[in-house]
């Protein structure tokens, strides 16, 4: 067997293994289904959290998916759906001058205050 | 920063067990690899409904069809989860789609093998989603965030998988003659191709391996498809079946079972297409994709409708 094997995974198949690759015959002409980001309540109490992302026609056909996907074992009780161009997110570029001056704020935190033991429920 | 700087500073963050975010600075050829590998996965999950999806209408009893059913959808959300995570790294679904449909995106070849009695069901769900399952328990602590994510639900969802299927087997084991000789067959089919579910040996390997360094992975091939020998080595003996392997032997040295040698030639065969059901796959996704085009169609066109008439109700 004459062929040169080179590292690859389950999972990661090396490009252009294939022989009998076909030339594209599908056109991306389809407008797409916008992409939604996917919040639920997994009990009643606690806060939406992110589940996931999915692609849906509209907002109601975003729930429906949404509840097909990631409640098939009854993990939410409440869904909410935004579409994902909606969401503005901070830049990690800047996460330091975005985040530092809270690090030398040490007062903020209870351990800072050394108090006698003899105070008590405090 | 200089490009070298980010790199020293991006394998810092992953030598520190940080995981690298959708909007991070990474490396060209680390994103390529992650794409790949996750939409490969994603694929994977699609495809392999095929072979099982193909049995739900012949399931024996409505018990076994209702599991086959939950475990199919099961693996429709898998295939979601991969595809919104390779999404974040700047492919679209559209072209993700396309790039399976068209035979330019990889699955594994696993599922170019045929299902042909029941039995295989259980085979299948014992041994290919058992492999799957080590791979998949691993790469929960892959370095990149959304997959790693994706993972953590996907392993919560699989081991039912490989439960049903086991069990499924030992129900036959204990059946009439025909069905236990149904069982052996189907396990003597799919314990050569599960093994070689792992890929290469880690011998026959000429590339570094970046994908260690980056811990995208973090076991080889080799001891994922040993961890994977010892586990079943070990199962079988509880179906009172065994596995088409003379050399497989304890080995008390290494504490771990030898096995024998797997056919790479048919492995490779496989991998460039010319498996047993390599196009009945991709022509089975290429319909299905083509005749869904109306639905989607008149989705979106529905969506439009509603939106237009809620600006004229407010206007
Ligand atoms: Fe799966
Ligand atoms: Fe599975």
């Amino acid at each position: 067997m004459n062929i040169l094997i080179k590292k690859f995974y389950y999972g990661d198949i090396p490009d252009g293994a294939s022989e009998n690759e076909k030339p594209n015959t599908h056109k991306l002409s389809e407008t797409s289904w916008p992409l939604w980001e996917v919040f639920m309540r997994s009990k009643q109490g606690l806060d939406h959290k992110h589940a996931g992302s999915l692609h849906a026609a509209d907002a109601q056909m975003a729930i429906e998916n949404a509840r097909d996907v990631y409640t098939r074992r009854q993990e939410g009780i409440s869904i909410w759906v935004v579409e994902s161009k909606y969401i503005h997110a901070s830049n990690p570029d800047d996460s330091e001058m975005f985040y530092e001056p809270s690090e030398d704020k040490v007062y903020r935190h209870p351990t800072f205050y050394d108090l006698p033991d003899e105070v008590k429920h405090m | 920063m200089s490009i070298h700087d980010l790199e020293l500073a991006f394998q810092d963050k992953i030598d520190n067990e940080i995981k690298i975010e959708p909007k991070d600075w990474m490396p060209e050829a680390y994103r390529k690899t992650n794409l790949r590998q996750i939409s490969q996965h994603a694929h994977s999950e699609i495809v392999g409904m095929l072979p099982e999806g193909n049995w739900i209408s012949r399931a024996p009893s409505l018990k076994r069809k209702a599991i086959l059913i939950a475990k199919v959808q099961d693996e429709a959300g898998h295939g979601l989860y991969l595809y919104a995570a390779a999404e974040t790294l700047g492919m679209s679904r559209d072209q993700l789609v396309e790039d399976l449909n068209s035979g330019k995106a990889k699955y594994s070849s696993i599922f170019n093998y045929p299902t042909l009695t029941w039995a295989d069901m259980g085979a299948v769900g014992w041994l290919v989603d058992g492999a799957a399952i080590l791979n998949q328990v691993m790469l929960c602590r892959t370095s990149y965030g959304p997959y790693a994510r994706a993972m953590v639900r996907i392993c919560k969802e699989e081991s039912f998988h490989q439960r049903q299927g086991f069990e499924s087997l030992l129900v036959l084991s204990k059946g009439t003659k025909e069905q236990r000789e149904m069982c052996q067959d189907a396990i003597n089919r799919w314990w050569w191709p599960s093994l070689m579910m792992f890929g290469p040996k880690d011998s026959e390997s000429t590339n570094s391996d970046q994908s260690m360094k980056w811990k995208i992975k973090r076991k080889t091939n080799d001891e994922l498809r040993q961890n994977f020998v010892d586990m079943i080595a070990e199962q079988i003996k509880l179906l009172g079946m065994t596995l088409p392997d003379p050399n497989l032997k304890w080995n008390e040295n290494r504490k771990h079972y030898d096995f024998g040698e797997i056919n790479w030639e048919e492995f490779w065969n496989v991998v460039k297409g010319n498996g047993p059901c390599n196009k009945q796959r991709l022509a089975a996704r290429n319909k299905a994709h083509d005749e869904g085009a109306w639905v989607r169609a008149a989705a979106m066109a529905y969506a439009e409708k509603r939106k237009n008439k809620l600006k004229t109700k407010a206007a």
